[in-house]
């Protein structure tokens, strides 16, 4: 790990590192990134866990997408994490893509990003001088573009474990593995009743910070039902400012986002429930 | 659910099911592609392309190219004048540029071609080229570009004002617009059936070594017709034919894509020539999805008449083609629109009339035999999807309004209005059996109930009659070039075989199927039978494989060649059990006495004994051999009846394919097991344009679909498991009755899907593919043109 940060250190912005490569490597073969140098972090096995410390969750940068998706405990916690896991591109790509290498591409498709806004992850970021942690709002500052400086490395991704929570995703993509047409995920913590943490998270149709915080606020205080739903789904389809392009055009992205919100905000209520919430 | 996988005879003798011959070599990763040719001494060609669809060539300066130390040779339009080949002519009439010299006139256009030492070092000096272009309006939509005025994108053909390229037209127009003007009920329906590209999993590439010292040319490429590329090469380049030899090793998949000379090929000889060593060339995915032969392309206005009663009487049809930048399209000399003339499908009319219209625009060129059987896919999905319309209109199930129009069994052979004479069928069987195999009724209290509970769920049908197997060499050429196939047999000694074949396979499993003719015929077993194609230097001449042809044309003339075999055989064993011929009865594998089982030889021993000491009769030569050059009498008709089942979800507009029934005849079966695989390929392509596929243009002319991220091909996860059926009708003229399968489920499967969607969602038209925004769209009664940018 030093090593790769002394590395990153030396070669800065002529460097890049290479994680599964399945991003990377595609735009190298296309001369899209014509990086000077490489450096490999995939023999950092140090980086690959998926483990519980105290109320959180925490994802090494290296942790492969089939890690997350075998890792009971994290789709127990987090039932979006799974979700989401089985409909990122296919199990070949899923056995080397890492969960670093996807929110570093920060393409404004990926659905981790979305997944991470919606339960208010952290991001731990490391450089020779030492680590920060940036919220996943400020994580992102731009299509393709992240806070991670350029002699920095992601380390790890930490998610805050909340009792009585649940969560859903749901994506609609025209062919299996191919990128989302839209997506919505959300996060839902009920008490007494009433709504007390709501994160919507939304991939591909141009949400500032993957999130929609207008719909959030409005379900907060609000009974977990068909009503606030509508009515979140409803701010969500308002607020999106998605780009026509041959996943869809415009009205209709707009139209999906609010759908699948409102059906990722149904199964997280009863998932919710169902951890006596 | 019914599986059709079947475990494999052992090994018939025969028909019969048995593993591919081929498999075990592509199974192990031992296939032989022409990207696993080495030569010693090999160099590596990549391609310039225009990064414009429309622009004027003001200057190529390749000086810095030239200069880089791996660059062997930089070639452009300029050299290749030199030589007289800088235009060659298409498959259709038209001439094609090899490098653009004037203009450049579609996205991904080959402009120049750099030799180097390594692959990379190629694609490096392309960089160093620099091109400076004057741009053009993109001529991007058809519809504007066949008017007057539009932007003239041929003008290097003299005299030439507009876009136009051809008119066609067939049937009989008064009789058509006579039964028109007396219907009781007309419905019209414009639909497009877009661009989409076979996108093989092998894209194109050639390596083409000049010997110097010989002479002799050695082309490896590609190519699904290696006789057809020997014979244009010698034509078009001067080049004497004997000293031509073109080899099709290993192909992976054709669809029509490798049946025409694309520049690569061409700058890959002159390559060798000029340096005078072997010069290899390989498009990556983006330049075979954007350069090489599209199919469809077809806008299609579609009129249909009928009774109150739901008798069709009449079909008339207008189409606009767009063909792209040059005609290439792969079809018969006197069929600019292939045989869409088939559109009359499968049914009983009094009139019918289609009018075709060819266009250019800055699109990539070709409109290829893409499992189309020419044109046939655009035909069957007009007629099918009319049909539909009819029977929304009439307010009839669609299965009794087709099972009240098609073809009686008493009708054949059947002259349509269009001319086709439909050999035989027996189509409502077949349509019976697909409902019976569906449960059809069933299916439609299911959806009748889901409907009151607000769930959107669909059948669709389609009955299609396909015309393969091109064709009589009266009405059928390529380039002057008959479509008449050859075929040797050849019994050795020992009794083993070699058949020798004028087509070459591209994944259809030739190696198995044409063994198993020769076996039915002979009595060897199939694994005894070696099977050779694709080598210009060890077969017979013919056209190649394609438009479901080599079964039709090529297993005719390999049938026929083991008949002569067999005659002759009957000779020789006369000889041998000294007999006269006609008191011998064949078995298959033997002859024996009539009367007297006892005494007989095998075709082993006859084999033997043809080759050996035995005295034959008078005029009789040795050996055991014979050809056929196999010219068709006429084309063969497969026909099918599919059942498609979808579920769509109204609020995302995402479709689900729950079950695809298909019911296939393509007469006797030789290898079932292949025909299956055949379908099931087939099946999974129509579900992939139906609701995925498409290479669309925005409009600065920029393909939308030059890559696999862009252009979708369907996954396991969108294919149900198909259940097939089957009805067998022999062609009654073909030597062993077989109608050919190849394109028969590509054919037959889209209007199915898309008559179910539609169904699901009670719209009665939207065009393909069926995406869930295009679905989406269409509930909310403004589907999107699909051959457009999104926006």
């Amino acid at each position: 790990m030093d090593n790769a940060l002394a590395l990153l250190e030396r070669h800065g912005s002529e460097s890049r590192i290479i994680a599964g490569g399945h991003s990377l490597l595609p735009m190298m073969k296309l001369r899209l990134a014509r990086p000077e140098v490489l450096i490999d972090i995939n023999d950092l096995g140090d980086l690959s866990y998926v483990r519980r410390d105290g109320d959180e969750l925490c994802l090494g940068a290296m942790a492969r997408h089939r890690d997350l998706l075998n890792s009971h405990e994290a789709g127990t916690l987090f039932p979006i994490l799974h979700d989401a896991e089985r409909v990122i591109a296919d199990p070949i790509v899923r056995n080397r893509g890492t969960v670093g290498g996807s929110i570093c591409q920060a393409d404004p498709s990926e659905d981790l990003s979305a997944v991470f806004a919606a339960l208010r992850a952290t991001a731990v970021i490391g450089s020779s001088k030492g680590t920060r942690k940036v919220a996943m709002d400020d994580f992102h500052i731009g299509p393709y573009s992240t806070a991670v400086g350029p002699a920095e490395m992601l380390l790890e991704v930490r998610i805050p474990v909340q009792h009585g929570s649940g969560s859903a995703y749901e994506k609609v993509e025209r062919r299996a593995g191919d990128w989302a047409i839209a997506a919505a995920g959300a996060a839902l913590r009920v008490e007494g009743g009433s709504v007390s943490y709501a994160g919507i998270g939304l991939a591909a149709v141009g949400a500032e910070h993957f999130r929609c915080a207008r719909a959030e606020a409005s379900l907060l205080g609000q009974r977990a039902s068909e009503e606030s739903f509508s009515e979140a789904a409803r701010l969500v389809s308002e607020s999106v400012n998605p780009v026509a392009d041959q996943r869809g055009p415009e009205d209709y992205k707009r139209h999906l986002a609010g759908e699948l919100t409102l059906r990722a905000l149904r199964r997280a209520a009863a998932r919710a429930e169902g951890q006596g919430g | 659910m019914t599986s059709t996988i079947e475990a494999p005879e052992a090994n018939p003798i025969g028909f019969g099911r048995m593993k591919r011959k081929e498999d075990p070599r592509f199974v192990r990763g031992q296939g032989n592609y022409v990207d696993d040719l080495q030569l010693p001494g090999m160099l590596y060609g990549a391609v310039l392309r225009s990064t414009l669809p429309h622009a004027r060539i003001v200057s190529i300066d390749t000086s810095a190219a030239e200069a880089h130390p791996k660059v062997k040779a930089v070639i452009t339009g300029k050299t290749l004048e030199t030589l007289n080949l800088a235009w060659i002519p298409s498959l259709s009439h038209d001439v094609l540029a090899v490098l653009a010299t004037d203009k450049v006139r579609f996205q991904g256009q080959e402009v120049a071609f750099v030799v180097a030492e390594d692959r990379y070092s190629a694609r490096d000096a392309l960089e160093l080229i620099e091109v400076e272009y004057e741009p053009l309006d993109p001529v991007i939509d058809a519809k504007q570009a066949i008017l007057p005025g539009a932007t003239v994108i041929r003008d290097d053909i003299a005299g030439k004002t507009d876009n136009h390229i051809f008119d066609w037209e067939a049937g009989d127009k008064a009789a058509t617009d006579a039964v028109f003007a007396a219907a009781e009920v007309v419905v019209t329906q414009d639909m497009l059936y877009p661009r989409v590209h076979p996108a093989p999993m092998e894209t194109c590439g050639a390596v083409a070594d000049m010997n110097k010292v010989t002479g002799k040319l050695t082309i490896w490429c590609t190519t699904q017709a290696p006789h057809a590329h020997r014979t244009l090469y010698a034509l078009v380049a001067g080049l004497p034919e004997h000293q031509i030899r073109v080899v099709s090793p290993d192909i992976g998949g054709g669809f029509g894509n490798k049946v025409g000379i694309y520049p690569g090929y061409v700058c890959s000889v002159v390559g060798s020539i000029l340096t005078g060593k072997p010069v290899k060339w390989m498009e990556d995915r983006s330049e075979n999805l954007m350069s090489t032969s599209f199919a469809r392309d077809y806008h299609m206005h579609g009129e249909i008449a009928a009774t109150r009663e739901g008798k069709i009487t009449g079909l008339r049809v207008r189409v606009l083609a767009d063909h792209g930048a040059f005609n290439n399209t792969a079809q018969p000399t006197k069929f600019p629109a292939g045989f869409f003339h088939i559109f009359t499908g499968s049914y009983d009319l009094q009139a019918a009339h289609c009018a075709v219209t060819g266009v250019y625009t800055n699109k990539a060129p070709g409109g290829v035999a893409y499992a189309c059987s020419f044109r046939v896919t655009e035909a069957v999905y007009l007629v099918e999807r009319m049909v539909d319309c009819l029977a929304g209109e009439l307010g009839m199930d669609p299965a009794e309004l087709r099972m009240k129009n098609l073809l009686r069994k008493e009708q054949f052979p059947y002259t349509c209005k269009t001319g086709w004479v439909y050999d035989s069928g027996d189509y409502p069987r077949a349509l019976e059996l697909a409902m019976e195999i569906a449960g059809y009724d069933e299916l439609r209290r299911e959806q009748a109930e889901k409907r009151k509970r607000g769930e959107l769920m669909g059948i669709g049908i389609s009955f299609f009659t396909e015309t393969v197997g091109a064709g009589p060499k009266k009405h059928m050429d390529i380039l002057g070039l008959g479509m008449a196939d050859g075929a040797e047999v050849r019994v050795h000694p020992t009794g083993k075989a070699v058949v020798r074949l004028s087509v070459q396979t591209q994944g259809q499993g030739h190696e198995t199927t044409f063994a198993q003719i020769v076996a039915e015929q002979l009595g060897i077993p199939p694994l005894d039978i070696d099977v050779v194609h694709g080598d210009t230097d060890n077969t017979p001449f013919g056209l190649g494989t394609y438009g479901s042809r080599s079964t039709p044309v090529s297993g005719a003339a390999v049938a026929v060649a083991a008949q002569r075999v067999r005659d002759k055989a009957r000779i020789v064993a006369s000889a041998m059990l000294e007999v006269s011929p006609d008191d011998l009865e064949w078995e298959k594998g033997r002859f024996f006495v009539k009367g007297d089982p006892s005494a007989s030889k095998t075709i082993q021993e006859i084999a033997l004994g043809a080759h050996g000491t035995v005295e034959l009769p008078e005029g009789v030569e040795g050996h055991l051999d014979a050809d056929c050059v196999y010219d068709p009498p006429n084309l063969t008709f497969p026909f099918g009846a599919y059942i498609c089942v979808v579920d769509v979800d109204r609020g995302t507009g995402v479709v689900k394919v729950r079950r695809f029934i298909a019911v296939d005849d393509c007469g006797p079966r030789i290898n079932p097991m292949i025909v299956d695989g055949q379908i099931h390929g087939g099946l999974a392509d129509g579900v992939g344009m139906a609701l995925m596929e498409v290479i669309a243009f925005d409009k600065e002319g920029n393909c939308l679909g030059g890559s696999f991220m862009d252009y979708l091909l369907p996954t396991s996860l969108e294919c149900p498991s198909w259940e097939l059926g089957m009805t067998v009708t022999p062609s009654p003229h073909h030597p062993i009755g077989v109608k050919g399968i190849g394109e028969s489920a590509t054919v037959g499967s889209p209007p199915a899907v898309v008559n179910a969607v539609l169904d699901a969602i009670g719209v009665r038209h939207a065009d393909m593919p069926l995406t869930p925004a295009q679905v989406w769209r269409a509930m909310q009664g403004t589907p999107l043109r699909t051959d457009l940018a999104i926006e």
